[in-house]
């Protein structure tokens, strides 16, 4: 005997509907509300001055951030995009690549204040480079090179496994087929976990903290890649942290650029994704 | 035919890139092969008059403990379509495969025997993977074009293999589209996207991106299986006419279509070559009990 | 294990049913048809000959029988084979039974005819080709190429008769004038009944092919004694038959 259902599936539907979506809504709930907060407490302190005048003149940090995530994408972008290749396209299961798959795992985990200790031993003491511009963004490129590797690996793992074999198949060698079906193919997926990968290095204060940030410069705006640097987290890090006299609309102003500028990142990076899919589809 | 210097017996494994062999090799370098009377042929077994574009001997093939192939012995005559039919599973498409050595990427690969195309050992040390490639085309189940431009998915190979200049490419690219029957559907939309195109138009335009490499032999991988009977019926069409320039050899689930297209048909079952002759003959009075069981549909 | 294609398996029982009763209907023409001759019916003789739309019937019914089976089962191998042979089986029952209702007007035209003397080889003959007539197609049904050895050997004794019959008639005919209408009917009747067996012949040749895919003469040779420019055309085809076809006239 099929007994009836003690609620109908029409109504548990319902009702599932109603609180997964209300849950959904809880993710969002604090990202919007931060904004809002930052936004309400920072508002005071947002104007032009805020940008250019006074020691803590946010222009300069905003420039000495833009430099040192440009220098980390140069850097992490091709190490990260190649070992990828390899990953995916070339390297057979073997006890190498799952070392490498380990390491990898073990870097993305690392804490990135112990990123900054290790950036500050090995360019600023070792390498003797200094606290500069370059050794930041080396630094930075250990943070975000795991990012960018599973990016895009998993970039490549999305072009189909047929156009690989229509490309081999009419003669074409493992790295033709590479340059000229797989990566053009993967490109908008790489592309995307690359600004992913930036705006994170954006936000981040602990690996530039011993390696390549100051609080004031005689010259803020760096020349060369051994200059020191200006950055935006590290001066609201040091704002909050050390400087007390500081009105706080300053700081929640300071606060809310620096989240805008990561979102900003973020968002762009979705569009941008969305429509390269549009124009691309197999 | 008989007089062929290889390698005889050797045994494969994985193979890297460029041809390059890694390990696992006897070798008796500059042997002589068995001529076609000294390899045992089960009864069932026809050797086709006329010429021998391709053929596999005593061929066993590995992937890692399981074994796709036994002792596979098989002449594809130059300028006819051979059909290979069979269960899934049943080892006809690894048999395809071996002949553009495209079984060559998957893990744990390993061959026994001789493949031999116009006579020339095509697992060989030195062999230019390219060339062969260029030589045997593929056709795949699922149309792939390229994401890009019907143009340059035909002009892909022809630019693989060298620098042809514009008006070369141009005329390539009619050439190989007028070849498999699309340049009509086609001619105005070059620039357009590959994807635009329904299956059964991008299905030839995969057999005019192989034919633009100028191939001497045509491997089919089920090539209309996706399509509906229309463009099924195309493809068909397109491959009698193709006959006349190219060896063709098709993999197929469809035994109608193998009874439609070819002139020679191979019954495959559990990695065995069980039966290959005449496909009238195949189809009509088949000798095994078991290629009969299976055409009349009576399988397990 | 499940089985496939038992739908097609069921229609093909009926196919071979339903020609096994073809097969049977046409048999009883003969024997009706050699009665009529033999005790001068007129009525069994008219029955044969109304029977022969029937026998068109159940060939007509047979042939799309098959047909339906070649397009919606797409048969291949030896259902093909059997598909195939049964629709040129069927057309040489058809044939038979074209002659049963020759001989039946045979009968029609010798009804008030005193016979010269009592008919003994003529039903013999015609018991051989019906026993054979059975069991050809039992042999095909069965696909029992031991059954087609005994038909050939009973085809051989149909020939021997044959033989004899015409030898005995062409003496006859030389020293009675006056019977000789009557003995051209009975010769063409003899005639007949060694066609009958032929056609019969071609059904056993069929299970050979059915079985094994072998198109094989079972008996290219046992015939060649026997060659008149005036009776045979290719062997194994009836082409004299239509011009000796009794027709509307008779």
């Amino acid at each position: 005997m099929t007994r009836p259902h003690l609620v109908h599936p029409r109504h548990v539907q319902n009702m599932m509907y109603i609180v997964l979506s209300l849950m959904a809504a809880v993710v969002v709930l604090p990202v919007l509300g931060l904004l809002a907060y930052m936004m309400i407490k920072g508002l005071a302190g947002l104007n032009p001055d805020l940008f250019l005048k006074g020691s803590q003149a946010l222009l300069p940090a905003m420039v000495g951030t833009l430099y040192l995530v440009l220098l980390t994408a140069a850097i992490a972008a091709p190490i990260g995009i190649a070992a990828a290749v390899y990953l995916s396209e070339y390297a057979h299961r073997g006890i190498l690549v799952r070392l490498i798959r380990l390491a990898i795992i073990n870097l993305a985990g690392v804490p990135s204040v112990v990123h900054g200790l290790f950036g500050l031993a090995l360019f600023v003491m070792m390498l003797k480079f200094g606290r500069c511009l370059l050794s930041g963004a080396a630094t930075m490129a250990l943070l975000v090179l795991p990012l960018i590797i599973s990016a895009s690996e998993e970039a490549l793992r999305q072009v189909p496994q047929r156009l690989r074999d229509g490309s081999l198949a009419l003669g074409a060698t493992r790295w033709q087929t590479i340059r000229r079906v797989v990566l053009p193919n993967a490109l908008p997926g790489i592309m995307t976990g690359l600004i992913l990968s930036i705006s994170r290095a954006a936000g981040e204060t602990a690996p530039i903290l011993f390696t390549a940030a100051f609080l004031s410069l005689t010259n803020p705006y760096p020349e060369s890649l051994f200059d020191e640097i200006l950055a935006l987290p590290y001066q609201l890090f040091v704002m909050t942290s050390e400087m007390p006299s500081v009105p706080a609309e300053t700081k929640w102003a300071t606060a809310f650029v620096l989240v805008v500028l990561v979102l900003g990142l973020n968002i762009g990076a979705i569009l941008w994704r969305t429509h390269l899919r549009r124009a691309k589809r197999w | 035919m008989s007089a062929l210097p290889s390698a005889v017996g050797r045994t494969l494994t994985q193979t890297g890139e460029d041809g390059s062999q890694s390990a696992g090799q006897s070798v008796a370098e500059e042997a002589f092969l068995p001529t076609c009377e000294e390899v045992p042929c089960a009864p069932n077994i026809l050797r086709p008059e006329g010429e021998i574009k391709l053929e596999a001997r005593s061929l066993n093939m590995y992937y890692g403990s399981f074994q796709a192939l036994r002792n596979v012995s098989m002449a594809i005559p130059e300028r006819r379509i051979t059909a290979l039919i069979g269960p899934s599973g049943c080892g006809k498409s690894s048999f395809l495969r071996c002949f553009n050595r495209m079984n060559d990427m998957i893990d744990g690969f390993r061959l026994e025997g001789d493949v031999l195309l116009e006579g020339n050992d095509i697992y060989r040390r030195d062999l230019d993977l390219a060339y062969l490639r260029k030589r045997v085309g593929m056709v795949f189940q699922a149309p792939n074009p390229f994401p890009m431009s019907i143009y340059d998915n035909i002009a892909y190979g022809p630019r693989l293999h060298g620098r042809p200049d514009r008006s070369e490419l141009d005329q390539i690219v009619e050439q190989s589209l007028r070849q498999a029957a699309l340049w009509d559907e086609v001619k105005d939309k070059l620039r357009q996207s590959a994807l635009g195109l329904s299956g059964g138009q991008q299905q030839r335009l995969c057999i005019a991106r192989v034919l633009a490499v100028q191939p001497e032999v045509l491997l089919m991988d089920e090539p209309a299986s996706a399509l509906d009977p229309t463009a099924t019926f195309h493809i068909e069409e397109l491959m009698l006419q193709l006959m006349e320039h190219y060896t063709i050899v098709i993999v197929t689930h469809n035994m109608y279509q193998a009874s439609r297209v070819s002139q020679y048909t191979g019954f495959f079952l559990m990695g065995e070559l069980v039966e290959f002759g005449h496909t009238e003959q195949i189809f009509e009075t088949p000798r095994d009990k078991r290629t009969d069981d299976y055409i009349r549909g009576r399988f397990g | 294990m499940l089985r496939t294609r038992q739908a097609f398996d069921e229609q093909l029982e009926q196919l071979q049913q339903r020609l096994l009763q073809f097969g049977t209907f046409v048999e009883a023409m003969v024997d009706k048809a050699i009665r009529a001759l033999t005790y001068q019916d007129l009525n069994l003789a008219r029955e044969v000959i109304a029977e022969d739309d029937t026998a068109d019937h159940m060939d007509v019914e047979i042939e799309q029988m098959c047909m339906h089976l070649i397009a919606q089962q797409q048969p291949m191998g030896s259902d093909l084979r059997v598909i195939g042979s049964t629709m040129k089986v069927i057309a040489d029952v058809e044939r038979i039974a074209d002659y049963a209702v020759d001989i039946a007007r045979i009968a029609i035209a010798l009804a008030d005819t005193e016979y010269f003397k009592p008919l003994v080889d003529i039903p013999r003959m015609a018991e051989l080709v019906r026993h054979m007539l059975r069991r050809g197609l039992e042999a095909l049904i069965k696909r029992d190429m031991d059954m087609t050895r005994e038909i050939i050997e009973m085809d051989d004794e149909v020939d021997a008769l044959w033989r004899k019959l015409r030898a005995q008639l062409e003496d006859i005919m030389q020293e009675r004038p006056l019977v000789v209408p009557q003995a051209v009917y009975l010769l063409l009747v003899a005639r007949y009944l060694e066609r009958i067996g032929d056609h019969v012949e071609n059904i056993a040749e069929r299970v050979a092919y059915v079985e094994t895919g072998q198109l094989t003469n079972l008996a290219p040779t046992h015939r060649t004694d026997y060659q008149p420019e005036s009776f045979n055309g290719a062997p194994g085809r009836a082409i004299q038959h239509d011009e000796g076809k009794p027709s509307g006239g008779w």
